[in-house]
């Protein structure tokens, strides 16, 4: 999908704290509409933190957050999902003693009371035919890759406007992790901003739009996905290349 | 009789029984679901509920001495003593979370449980001030009616007690099962950080498991105050610390582990009372608590305990 230029989210000056730890430090970026924007960095350099504080489950202690021009980080999680933003959290995060149907149910808690079940139902059902067929299965008993499907299947419920995904790529073998950023960029090529926290850099470059790099609680780059890819610095640290 | 009538004799005779540890089961087993904390206050709050109980008959006009009631009198005496009782608790339930357990919701270790333990001795200690040490005659509304089943003998008493408690637990099945609701709640059990990132209000959802779980509760001691025809202050130890072993019996954070431990216990209750002796009643039913956990440490149909990340 084209990027329109007008700014969806903006994540601005932004600094966390889990008690003393100080884990985001002054983090900024932004997302514009209709792109994918990949968010990198190693272990602990606060990417999951980054998603949390979009989502009102981490407050900053410093910083705003804007969705849409308006600021969101004082809301509860539930009017944030309201508004239109979805997460895929690391490690999926199911109900695994509920079936696929109630799974996805649960991704439309925050619009129950709306029409439109049949319709997103259809949507997702469309993009993964698995999940209609195995409905009524727990969400436990599925593989890896059908929890993946599921958990974004799950976050498509209330139609979002922007798509929050941290490491979908996690624990997927390779081919299953093209799947997935294929079905990525087919969800974005249908009109959803796509924001996705992923160590798989290569892949991440490969359908994003930009990117950002984060260290140590601190964005150190950011840049198209081509200046990324070709970046000195991530060709040594994340592309085994120098 | 024959040993074959006298157990089935007892058989009827507990599963009503069994019907109020269930329903009494039923609120530490959501409670512990949702939030993994074991609430002791909810021994307290089944002893308050016989004497809210005792209130509500009481301004309706029913007293101790009253004559039993038949007919439409009955059902609508029922109907709203169970509703206003299991309304009453269901708020306690709910002040007792909001006021004492939510702001220690984030803190680690046993302060939670202890503070209900807390909440406990003062709800006992006000009963014990407000009515006094004696224990006091529950009326006794439901006629005397029984027929022979077999060679069994079946009271009207334990056909009601019995009823209500499927009615109750089939309602809660559905609200459970079938509603968004319901579906929120098992959510929430099963990964309650995942819940709150569907917008899921985790604080509205342990406010709801309260009120069911205490509402059930007040339901459980009207069961107790028709079923022995008193109350007293001191009644939530023997009945509560039974109900909880239904609930890890049958697997604590399980529903129908709750309600499969309530029916055990209650069976085991009569059926020990009849074959080894009364006095011996507690003795069988921990030594096949302790039984079932080594062989089950999750408990008959607790496979999955919930684990929180
Ligand atoms: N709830 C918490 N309480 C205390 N510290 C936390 C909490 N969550 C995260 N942290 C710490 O904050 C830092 C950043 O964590 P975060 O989960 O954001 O990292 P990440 O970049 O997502 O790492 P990974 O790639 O391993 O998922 C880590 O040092 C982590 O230990
Ligand atoms: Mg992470």
């Amino acid at each position: 999908m084209k990027a329109s230029g007008r700014v969806l989210l903006n994540f601005c000056d932004v600094h966390t704290h889990y008690g003393s730890l100080h884990v985001l430090k002054g983090v900024s970026y932004e997302i514009r509409e209709g792109e994918i924007v990949a968010l990198l960095g190693g272990n602990a350099s606060g990417k999951s933190t980054t998603m949390k504080t979009v989502l009102g489950l981490v407050r900053p202690s410093e910083g705003t957050v804007s969705f849409r021009g308006q600021p969101i980080h004082a809301l509860r999680t539930s009017e944030i999902v309201r508004r239109g933003i979805a997460p895929v959290p690391e490690g999926r995060r199911l109900f695994p003693r509920m079936t696929i149907l109630e799974n996805l149910e649960m991704g439309r808690y925050t619009r129950r009371a709306e029409p439109g079940w049949a319709e997103e139902l259809d949507r997702v059902f469309g993009l993964f035919p698995l999940l209609k067929e195995r409905r009524h299965q727990l969400a436990g008993t599925m593989s890896g890759g059908e929890q993946q499907m599921l958990a974004i299947g799950r976050a498509l419920m209330t139609r979002p406007t922007l798509l929050c995904m941290d490491e979908p790529s996690m624990g997927l073998a390779p081919r299953l992790v093209e799947e997935v950023f294929d079905i990525i960029r087919a969800i974005n090529e249908q009109g959803t901003t796509i924001f996705v926290i992923e160590q798989n850099v290569n892949m991440a470059l490969s359908i994003a739009h930009r990117g950002y790099v984060l260290q140590m609680g601190e964005v150190v780059l950011a840049g198209s996905a081509q200046e990324l890819l070709e970046n000195p610095l991530i060709r040594k640290a994340y592309l085994g290349s120098g | 009789m024959s040993t074959v009538d006298v157990l089935l004799q007892q058989i009827v005779n507990g599963l009503a029984l069994g019907m109020m540890y269930a329903l009494l089961a039923l609120g530490f087993t959501m409670v512990y679901g949702i939030i993994e904390l074991i609430n002791f206050s909810h021994f307290s709050v089944f002893m308050t509920g016989t004497f809210v109980g005792l209130v509500v008959l009481n301004l309706m006009g029913v007293t101790a001495v009253s004559k039993s009631l038949t007919g439409f009198a009955l059902v609508g005496t029922l109907v709203v003593l169970f509703a206003a009782t299991m309304a009453t608790t269901g708020v306690l339930g709910v002040l007792i979370e909001r006021i004492c357990l939510r702001s220690l919701r984030h803190v680690a270790g046993t302060a939670p449980m202890i503070t209900t333990i807390g909440v406990a001795f003062i709800l006992i200690n006000t009963m014990l001030l407000i009515w006094g040490p004696q224990a006091q005659r529950f009326p006794q509304l439901l006629p005397n009616w029984r027929w022979a089943v077999g060679a069994a003998e079946v009271t009207f008493k334990q056909v009601v007690l019995f009823v209500v408690g499927l009615v109750l637990m089939l309602a809660l099945s559905h609200l459970v099962k079938r509603t968004t609701l319901g579906k929120a709640m098992r959510a929430t059990a099963q990964d309650a950080d995942a819940a709150r990132m569907m917008g899921i209000d985790v604080d509205r959802v342990v406010v709801l498991t309260f009120f069911l779980g205490s509402a059930l509760a007040g339901a459980g001691s009207l069961f107790f105050g028709l079923y022995y025809g008193f109350t007293g202050y001191y009644i939530g130890y023997t009945t509560g610390l039974r109900a909880f072993t239904s609930a890890v019996l049958g697997g604590i954070g399980s529903i129908p582990g709750a309600v499969l431990g309530g029916l055990f216990i209650g069976l085991t209750q009569s059926l020990g009372g009849q074959l080894v002796g009364v006095k011996w009643t507690d003795v069988i039913i921990f030594s096949l608590l302790i039984i079932v956990m080594v062989f089950r440490p999750n408990g008959l149909l607790g496979a999955h305990v919930p684990q929180k990340a």
